[in-house]
């Protein structure tokens, strides 16, 4: 029974953003699209994806970090510059997948070389040097040659140019989606969220908190590379200076703003945070301004008691339930 | 005397000793558990007794002594791998997976039990299901024993006082324990409920061939399932021995009431 109402909103969660792609993809193709919207397709996969691992590290690890942005560019580093190397050695679909790997296999390398001093650390102590390790990263890229330092890297293969081929961004998406999913919802999955809601316990009943701790944090730091190499497909350079701990604070926007351990809440968020900006061009230079308090807003609203029951009224289970009830009643 | 004397002791605890800095917490205390052996650790309030706990679970490292489980040492070892192998713990004030299912709080228990690896898992291959399965079906087994299985799929956090307390009783016997540590099973219950409770681990030592040791001020509870008592007082032991001639030990009943 239970298994029965997890699995209907893990699949949900697909359908809907698999619905969500189609619309997109019709949207652009038949040219209904603007420019503005086409250009704004990858980004939001970007956000989706560094949305979905940091809730892995944040929602269900429970520990707090203010460095995603940092494994993002090590990755997007990595991969972008193994692109450069490979670009006319090998068709791009086979140097895509190449080097979108290789970017997350190096920010998970990162993750674990880090994460094995770091992860000794808890709360307030963590958030700290998990900041620090940021904005050594970027500063270190900068002061470094075959990264471009300042002047960054601006060859980069625009394979996923502005738009176009965005539906590798949809897959790479997916992929995030399906994995994180299947690893909270396992074995491995269950322990990092014990650790989370009670460390003690946990050990107490023989769970390795340093290896499950090491473990969220790697596929967590992977999949933000992968969403760093498809960032610097898309724009077709890297600045480290856009890999700032104001990035990671907007990361960590969305999955508070999602709500943390909330998968489609991630999804959702990411899409409201990379939209409203663009929205709010009309605004000009009280932009920000508006930007902060319609953020405020939401999180007032989506916290209210209100809100809570209206939410309640309208759960996909209850609704489930409805419709069950009534071809049910058809029935009889 | 119908204990059989070759019979290797389940714990064993030979001269073990704590201090935190200057104070000396616990004080050469030994005690010997007999496999099947429901054992209460009473003393009056900060004598050491959940620290004893801490140091059988290697939460804390013990400065002197030894921890004998079943003729294997465990001194110095993590809390872990005492958790893997065979020490089972509730606590004091209830540790459960507040956001976590009834059953997934059990199925926690399982870890090292059902040893898919993660690759197995993302990729939601065929050792995946099955084990899964498995865990499901022996989770709702371990449920049904406490009266817990209607409420599998309730929020750890959601359940009543004497539930929450049987279900970490549950989770602790998840982990196929050979000795069971209760810390204060019965504190911030009621006369009914202690007298369930006192059934329910009756039952538990009867059902799973359990060793218990546990810490109780409740002395009804105490005076009766415990067959043995070690009394600790200002981290030393004060009296040792059988339940009913422990408790009229003028030593013990001075430390309780006072000269």
């Amino acid at each position: 029974m239970k298994k029965k109402k997890l699995n209907l909103r893990v699949l949900l969660t697909y359908g809907i953003l698999a619905a969500v792609c189609v619309l997109v993809f019709v949207l652009i193709e038949t040219g209904v699209a603007s420019r503005q919207f086409k250009s704004l397709v990858v980004p939001l996969c970007v956000n989706m994806m560094l949305a979905l691992s940091l809730n892995l590290i944040v929602g269900f690890l429970g520990e707090l970090t203010l460095g995603h942005a940092g494994f993002m560019s090590v990755g997007a580093y990595a991969g972008c510059l193994l692109s450069v190397y490979l670009e006319g050695t090998m068709p791009m679909a086979l140097r895509l997948p190449l080097v979108m790997l290789f970017g997350g296999l190096v920010a998970a390398l990162f993750g674990l070389v880090i994460g094995i001093p770091v992860l000794r650390l808890k709360g307030d102590y963590l958030a700290i040097v998990t900041l620090a390790f940021g904005e050594i990263i970027r500063s270190i890229i900068l002061n470094l040659d075959f990264t471009g330092g300042a002047a960054g890297i601006n060859n980069v293969p625009r394979d996923i140019y502005r738009g176009s081929n965005y539906l590798i961004a949809f897959v790479l998406v997916f992929i995030t989606l399906i994995v994180i999913t299947n690893l909270v919802y396992s074995k491995q999955g269950r322990a990092i969220t014990a650790i989370r809601d009670n460390r003690i316990a946990a050990e107490s009943i023989g769970i390795n908190i340093t290896y499950y701790k090491l473990l969220a944090f790697v596929i967590a730091a992977f999949f933000a590379g992968v969403a760093g190499v498809l960032y610097g497909h898309n724009i077709g350079q890297l600045d480290a200076n856009k890999f700032d701990y104001n990035r990671s604070i907007e990361i960590l926007v969305i999955v508070v703003l999602g709500g943390m351990g909330s998968i489609p809440g991630s999804l959702i968020a990411a899409g409201l945070i990379t939209v409203i900006p663009e929205v709010l061009r009309t605004f000009s230079d009280y932009r920000l301004l508006v930007y902060a308090i319609v953020l405020i807003a939401v999180m007032i609203i989506n916290a209210s008691p209100r809100m809570q029951a209206l939410r309640a009224r309208f759960s996909v289970r209850r609704l489930w339930k409805l419709i069950r009830g009534r071809r049910r009643k058809k029935e009889a | 005397m119908e204990k059989t004397q070759e019979q290797t002791p389940m714990l064993k605890v030979e001269n073990l000793g704590i201090s935190f800095g200057g104070l000396q917490a616990v004080d050469s205390f030994n005690i010997e558990v007999q496999k099947g052996q429901l054992y209460g650790l009473i003393g009056p309030n900060g004598a050491g007794k959940t620290t004893v706990f801490n140091l059988l679970t290697g939460v804390y490292k013990p400065t002197t002594g030894r921890i004998l489980l079943d003729g294997e040492d465990l001194t110095g070892r993590s809390t872990t791998y005492i958790g893997r192998h065979g020490i089972a713990r509730t606590f004091q004030n209830i540790r459960l997976f507040k956001n976590m299912s009834v059953l997934d709080n059990v199925k926690v228990g399982f870890e090292h039990q059902y040893p898919y690896t993660v690759a197995e898992g993302l990729l939601r291959l065929p050792r995946y299901y099955r084990q899964e399965k498995k865990m499901v079906e022996h989770g709702m087994e371990l449920l049904e024993v406490f009266g817990l299985q209607d409420e599998a799929s309730y929020l750890a956090a959601n359940l009543p006082y004497g539930q929450q307390r049987k279900l970490e009783i549950c989770r602790a016997l998840a982990t196929r324990p050979k000795l069971l540590l209760l810390d204060e099973p019965a504190a911030g219950m009621n006369p009914n409920e202690t007298a369930e409770l006192m059934d329910t681990i009756l039952f538990v030592r009867e059902h799973f061939q359990m060793t218990i040791l546990l810490i109780e001020h409740d002395m009804h509870l105490v005076s009766g399932i415990c067959e043995q008592l070690t009394v600790l007082n200002f981290g030393t032991v004060l009296a040792q021995g059988e339940t009913a001639r422990v408790l009229k030990n003028p030593d013990v009943i001075t430390a309780y009431l006072g000269e």
